[in-house]
């Protein structure tokens, strides 16, 4: 990001009241597996209940940035990180944060839908607190609340002991939703929640996206730049490694101010 | 000039779609026929083994044959303490060799990191998988029977097969804990899951079948373990059941080994009965394993 670029975003942040204090905040991260350092020093906020998606070719480091952002990254042999993500304030790299807990604030949405495939739809759901060792009491309650916001109780709501692995991929892709939703996470992040989809189901996860950022602060990766222009609030285009620009969603798409972005957003690369 | 001349050195394209031999070509009907041949002799030995031993013992295939101790008379002996001292072999054995084995398994696939000692242990654990069992004997025979003093009992014994069975015990545990895709385990940890957490209610449940499955095909093949009991001492002539892990005891194998080694063909005949048991509990053993792997690939695939 140029000296201009950054300028131009903290103007943006300060007129706009999502910005003024973020839910979460990454400051100069670095990422690498191994000895290729594949994120040079990411700094951006992510604005609390309003959707922010990264977009960007592909192997730019989108999946590697969101997986940072619940220390995803780190599960992978290797791998690691420098620099700051602050979750309202608390730094969750510092040492003496449990990235067990800090995985039940922040929850995950995968590219590929990975139910568990010798749970029932209704374990699925509740896989997150069964793991670990929680039985809650209102069972039933959770279960449909959480299917109902993930906008696929009408559809499961007779078979919820069939597997959870007899659904369409969309289906199952909401019923991963679900399950990262039952745990009352602050923030959702999805790494392209629809690349395995048909159009009808990712119409149905936008729409989907659009109720949750209400309630949730959501990142959502996606390369299809329509979806980005569909459902988030801010855009981040990252591109080989460093955050190119970031800033309005509306903006980003109508004004980009660096020519990469120009280029990226009007199919000339990517 | 005509199109379809008739000298040609190279035979006319044609349009018919069939040919005389029909579907395929005739080298791939060679090949294939060599191929079940392949299948069917192996098949057929088997089944001639099989029937051998079944016509030779039938007469001595009886209830009493089953329940009874050896004797001296060929016609009263049975395989009782043969029978139960296997038995007590197998479940010891297992006792021993799967928490360990599953323990190594998961240690190697979830938790080592990857270096040169880990790449060293696995390439050692193939190794193992390899070795003779009558070196298991010698190990046996040295370190549980004598150093741990342990006797010829069955604890030594089971010891002893443990260490045979545990390189084929992680092998297959490690291939099971495989097939649980990644995606399964960051689906877990993204839910605040920890990794005891995870291979404990998500990876282990998963992988079971296949875990057992292995299991029951390394066990099939310790009941016929021989060598290796004749080493560290196992009796061939029993007149009692082992009251506890530290009795002396004898295995079905051993039985069948001393009634073979006789010169009165009477014994003979018990042998070849003694035989037709064994085939049939691991025909058992691998029938569970058959039927547990099929019903492993109807719940995952
Ligand atoms: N497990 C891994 N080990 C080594 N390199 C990886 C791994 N995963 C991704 N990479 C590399 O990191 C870079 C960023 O990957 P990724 O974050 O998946 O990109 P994106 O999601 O934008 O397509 C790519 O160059 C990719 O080759
Ligand atoms: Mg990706």
């Amino acid at each position: 990001m140029t000296r201009v670029d950054r300028q131009r975003a903290e103007s943006e942040a300060g007129s706009s009241d999502a910005l003024a204090s973020p839910k979460m905040r990454v400051e100069d991260l670095r990422a690498w597996f191994g000895r290729s350092e594949v994120l040079r020093g990411i700094t951006m906020p992510v604005a609390e209940r309003r959707s922010t998606a990264i977009i960007g070719p592909s192997g730019c480091g989108k999946s590697t940035f969101i997986r940072c952002l619940n220390r995803m990254h780190e599960v992978v042999r290797g791998a690691r990180t420098s620099g700051r993500v602050l979750l309202d304030g608390e730094d969750i790299y510092e040492d003496g944060v449990n990235p067990v807990r800090l995985r039940q604030l922040v929850g995950m949405v995968f590219q590929k839908p990975n139910p568990f495939p010798m749970m029932s739809i209704r374990e699925n759901v509740l896989a997150g607190l069964r793991l670990q060792g929680i039985r809650p009491k209102n069972r039933d309650d959770l279960v449909e609340r959480a299917l109902r916001q993930a906008a696929l109780w009408d559809e499961v709501k007779d078979v919820l002991d069939r597997s959870g692995s007899s659904l369409s991929g969309g289906q199952q892709q909401r019923l991963c939703i679900a399950r990262a939703l039952a745990l009352e996470p602050e923030v959702l992040l999805m790494d392209e929640p629809c690349s395995a989809l048909d159009p009808i189901a990712t119409a149905k996860i936008e729409d989907l996206i659009h109720e949750l950022r209400k309630q949730y602060t959501v990142v959502i990766v996606t390369h299809n730049m329509q979806q980005a222009s569909r459902v988030a609030d801010y855009t981040a285009f990252l591109y080989l490694g460093e955050l190119v620009e970031f800033g309005r969603t509306d903006r980003i798409f109508t004004s980009p101010s660096d020519p990469r972005t120009e280029a990226y957003i009007t199919g000339r690369f990517g | 000039m005509n199109r379809a001349s008739p000298r040609r050195d190279v035979p006319p394209p044609t349009r018919l779609l069939k040919t005389p031999e029909g579907g395929a070509r005739a080298p791939e009907r060679v090949f294939e026929v060599i191929c079940l041949l392949a299948l069917m002799l192996p098949l057929l030995l088997l089944v001639v083994l099989i029937a051998q031993a079944f016509t030779d013992g039938r007469e001595r295939l009886t209830w009493e044959f089953l329940t009874s101790y050896p004797s001296r008379f060929a016609s009263q002996a049975g395989i009782l303490p043969a029978l139960v001292g296997s038995a007590c072999l197998m479940m010891l054995t297992a006792v021993i060799a799967i928490p360990i084995g599953v323990g190594a398994a998961l240690y190697l696939e979830e938790y080592a990191r990857e270096s040169r000692w880990t790449s060293f242990i696995e390439v050692n654990i193939s190794n193992l998988a390899g070795v003779p069992s009558i070196i298991y004997g010698l190990l046996g025979l040295e370190l549980f029977v004598r150093a741990m003093r342990m006797g010829r009992s069955l604890l030594a014994g089971a010891a002893t097969l443990s260490l045979l069975l545990l390189p084929m015990v992680i092998m297959a545990s490690r291939e099971a804990l495989r097939t649980v895709p990644q995606s399964t385990r960051e689906a877990c940890y993204a839910l605040g899951a920890d990794r005891w957490q995870t291979i404990r209610r998500v990876v282990l449940p998963m992988s079971l079948p296949g875990i057992l499955t292995g299991i029951i095909l390394s066990l099939a093949r310790a009941i016929g373990e021989t060598a290796p009991l004749i080493t560290i001492g196992a009796l061939t002539y029993v007149a009692f059941l082992p009251d506890s892990v530290y009795s002396p005891f004898t295995a079905l194998p051993i039985q069948i080994f001393n009634w073979i080694s006789r010169p009165q063909t009477d014994f003979h005949v018990n042998a070849a009965a003694g035989i037709v048991v064994l085939l049939a509990i691991m025909l058992v053993f691998n029938g569970a394993a058959i039927w547990l792997r099929s019903r492993f690939q109807r719940r995952f695939s």
